[in-house]
């Protein structure tokens, strides 16, 4: 039997980037907040002996422990789906804070045209654009609607960055100006604008000086130290929600943080929620939570998993392609060109946001008239700055090992510089999030099941953004350039991004969303589904920026649910 | 770009050597390719690592105190790991190689804890064979992979060249290792080219890691490719034009 908590007005599962920013805002208006973290607490003092690639870049301390839950993964129906029994392709986060903590810092805008990507694709190209096994849909809210949320995530985090023709309009200045011209990015911009394209400073939440946000957090100033992906920030320099939303819903008194609270399922009626069942991971204890909304913004594999194990909403069946929940599962579609070079650069140091980039061929900022794709990607030379394990850039045809591997190495390893493209993932419909028939977690219950493989679409835009990138390495000079315009089959080892959406999608039809444009689910009116598996299709740019600003919405909707409970759209 | 994480490689091919020795599993040493070509061989000037602990050691050294073994229980065992990572990171003229960089007691300090036993990895059946995209399916732990991959490499050296494999020139050493990274190495629960990849990776983590995990003796893994290490900042540096070389920094630095 579940030992039944006192009752609170909100329950959040998951706090990370969109559980820290709702719990904060609802906590600041007054509203009794729970949130019910699986991992552990984590302060910043976790992060002061964190320059140690073998602990965090290649075992991933701070990644999940997939020995008690994993997902398994299959490319099509055919397969058996296997296990993902080692992290590889992408790195899913754990304790507080989540994947918030080990992110880089890209802080992009979606473009105007990924909100509305079906009515424009129609308007500009005809229907015949959208093949018929591409359930491509409008987000069910415009660009210009979601623009002050956006604007609210920026004043939260302090976004370092300029403005640029090909991407999002803004209301306001970047709140930091943007980051040090490297003479990599230097080289990349320069040899960009020759070839007639429009280069700049990406958008980032490493900050180029020290800002104090509207709730009177402060964000240090950057040191580009290279520490920024897969390790928390020892200066408190890259925004996380540790030092930003949390310590605000704390202060607040309004909120209890409870870690180890692991959740197995939303209680539902067939109308609503009455609140959630956890385990206390410490003691294998069982706990009932009620509260009147509940907010799960775990990331975008437990926010389906969670759903389908608590059975709310119609699972997805690709057979029929009706249903749901498990729809539009995308990911990215990575390329890169990799040159070669006699000149040193001093590529050691660098920071996880600091990029020159592009959009010339990304969004719809090009014709594809022409093309056998739609949308793009961004481009980027990012100085993340390298680490030796692993990075170990040889030429082509250089033996792996030995003194000739040990030789070149020690050569390229300043030498080499790459420009990569994060391109858009449109939704297939055979690509889809279930439950595994076979494999479980620790507690018993099924694992999520992943059906994926790259289709002509992503096959067509990665070939198209290798030429691209070729062209522009060739314009900085390299010696010699490396790349492969063929994807191949979705692998679920090498890195490729942790950027993966979809599951539980937003729209303004209940018959093919899950949640309506305040992210309010369509079947359970006091549930709210937060997160990149909101999105109908993954964009060409890292999605945090838009993740934070669909959290912003879906505040303003659930504060609105709280004073006049009822369906929102 | 090659992802070192990635241990599941495949792609097989039997190498012109393995093929006319008539190589069979189990050690059958075959014909006259073999004989011919490393006869020479067994007149012996070794390539032992220098692993001799009965003399000279500085125990007043902090660094060599934790110099032991915590997970290899035999000395034949560790003798093969050093000299097969020594092969793969070798002491030659871009700076010192695995040994003198502790890289073996790297890899026997990993596979005593955590790495060894893949204990944050999903390690429960059925176990089935997967396709190439779907990632390692093992159920057998890497210490475990560890222990029977030396011992392979052993068997070969022996049934093969009737010698270890550590008191075989560097040629031989290199040429059955590359049999393993070739895949042509029968082994069990793992495939040799999978056992090679673990093997290069760990030694290349054990050069180039933070000195606290024992590797990367006196950052001298750092030291011969310019990596500046764990430094606070690079404010001062990250605009030149020119390459800026400074003396690495490690984690002990951090600690004071």
């Amino acid at each position: 039997m579940a030992t039944e908590l006192p009752r609170k007005e909100a329950a959040v599962i998951g706090v990370g980037w969109a559980g820290g920013i709702i719990a904060s805002e609802l906590a600041k208006d007054g509203i009794e907040v729970i949130g019910l973290e699986r991992g552990a607490e984590r302060t910043v003092d976790d992060f002061i002996m964190q320059k140690d690639e073998l602990r965090y870049a290649v075992r991933y301390d701070l990644m999940q422990d997939l020995s008690k839950e994993t997902l398994t993964f299959r490319n099509d129906r055919d397969m058996r789906a296997l296990p993902m029994r080692q992290m590889g392709s992408f790195l899913l986060g754990t304790d507080l804070g989540g994947a918030g903590v080990h992110w880089n810092g890209q802080c992009p805008r979606f473009l105007p045209y990924d909100f509305e990507i079906r009515s424009q694709t129609i308007d500009r190209y005809g229907e015949d654009k959208i093949p018929d096994d591409m359930p491509l849909q409008d987000w069910g809210i415009s660009y210009e609607d979601m623009e002050e949320y956006f604007a609210q995530f920026d004043a939260t985090i302090g976004t370092s960055g300029e403005d640029n023709e090909m991407t999002a309009p803004r209301s306001t200045e970047y709140p930091t100006p943007p980051m040090v011209e490297t003479p990599a990015i230097r080289m990349f911009k320069e040899a960009s604008s020759d070839l007639g394209l429009h280069p700049y400073q990406g958008a980032s939440a490493n900050l180029t000086e020290a800002y104090t946000n509207p709730d009177g957090q402060t964000i240090q100033q950057c040191q580009y130290c290279s520490f920024c992906e897969r390790f928390g920030c020892d200066y408190q320099a890259k925004s996380d929600p540790i030092i930003t939303v949390i310590p605000t819903a704390k202060e607040t008194g309004n909120f209890e943080l409870r870690t180890h609270a692991n959740v197995r399922r939303i209680s539902y009626d067939g109308e609503y929620t009455d609140g959630v069942y956890f385990i206390d991971t410490r003691t294998g204890e069982e706990f009932f939570q009620p509260a009147d909304m509940v907010i799960l913004t775990t990331y975008v594999m437990n926010n389906t998993r969670l759903l389908l194990e608590s059975e709310i909403g119609t699972p997805y069946d690709p057979d029929t392609q009706s249903g749901v929940i498990g729809k539009n599962y995308c990911y990215q579609i990575m390329a890169e060109a990799q040159g070669y070079f006699d000149q040193q650069f001093n590529l050691y140091a660098g920071a996880g946001a600091l990029a020159g980039q592009l959009d010339d061929y990304n969004g719809d900022n090009f014709d594809h008239g022409d093309l056998d794709f739609i949308h793009g990607g961004t481009i980027q030379l990012t100085q993340t700055g390298i680490r030796p394990i692993n990075t170990n850039p040889v030429p082509p045809g250089t033996k792996q090992w030995g003194s000739e591997f040990k030789e070149a190495n020690a050569y390229y390893l300043f030498r080499t510089l790459s420009v990569g493209s994060q391109g858009a993932s449109m939704p297939y419909v055979n690509n889809y999030l279930d439950l595994d028939p076979t494999y479980t977690d620790r507690f018993g219950d099924p694992l999520l099941r992943m059906t994926y493989n790259f289709t002509e679409q992503d096959r067509n835009l990665a070939a198209h953004q290798t030429q691209r990138m070729e062209e522009i390495m060739q314009e900085m000079g390299a010696n010699e350039i490396v790349a492969n315009p063929d994807i191949g089959d979705y692998n679920i080892m090498p890195y490729q991004t942790t950027h993966n959406t979809g599951g539980v999608i937003m729209g303004a039809d209940p018959e093919t969303s899950a949640v309506n444009n305040y992210l309010q689910m369509w079947d359970c009116e006091n549930l709210f589904v937060v997160g990149a598996s909101a999105f109908p299709h993954n964009s060409g740019y890292n999605p945090t920026p838009t993740v934070g600003a669909l959290s912003y919405r879906a505040v303003e909707g659930i504060k609105q649910y709280y004073e006049n409970p009822g369906p929102l759209a | 770009m090659a992802d070192e994480n990635d241990e599941q490689n495949s792609g097989i091919s039997r190498r012109q050597f393995l093929k006319n020795s008539g190589y069979i599993a189990g050690g059958l040493v075959g014909g006259g390719l073999l004989g011919g070509v490393f006869a020479q061989n067994f007149l012996g000037t070794t390539d032992a690592p220098d692993i001799d602990t009965d003399d000279e050691v500085d125990t007043t050294s902090p660094g060599e105190l934790t110099q032991a073994r915590m997970f290899f229980k035999r000395q034949e065992d560790f003798d093969v790991l050093s000299a097969a990572v020594e092969r793969i990171f070798p002491d030659d003229d871009t700076g010192p190689g695995a040994i003198s960089l502790a890289v073996p007691y790297f890899i026997d300090k990993q596979l005593a804890g955590e790495y060894g036993f893949n204990s944050r990895e999903y390690m429960e059946g059925p176990f089935f064979e997967g396709a190439p995209t779907q990632g390692p399916q093992t159920g057998l732990l890497r210490r475990d992979a560890f222990l029977h991959g030396v011992r392979t490499i052993q068997n070969i050296a022996e049934d093969h060249f009737d010698e270890s494999f550590f008191d075989l020139e560097s040629e031989t050493q290199d040429e059955i290792l590359e049999a393993f990274e070739e895949g042509e190495v029968d082994m069990t629960g793992i495939a040799s080219d999978e056992f090679f990849s673990k093997l290069r990776t760990a030694t290349i983590e054990g050069a180039y890691s933070d000195p606290v995990y024992g590797g990367n003796l006196n950052m001298d893994g750092w030291r011969q490719i310019g990596y500046p290490g764990s430094q606070m900042s690079y404010t001062n540096v990250i605009e030149e034009e020119e390459f800026v070389e400074m003396d690495p920094v490690s984690l002990h630095d951090h600690h004071e």
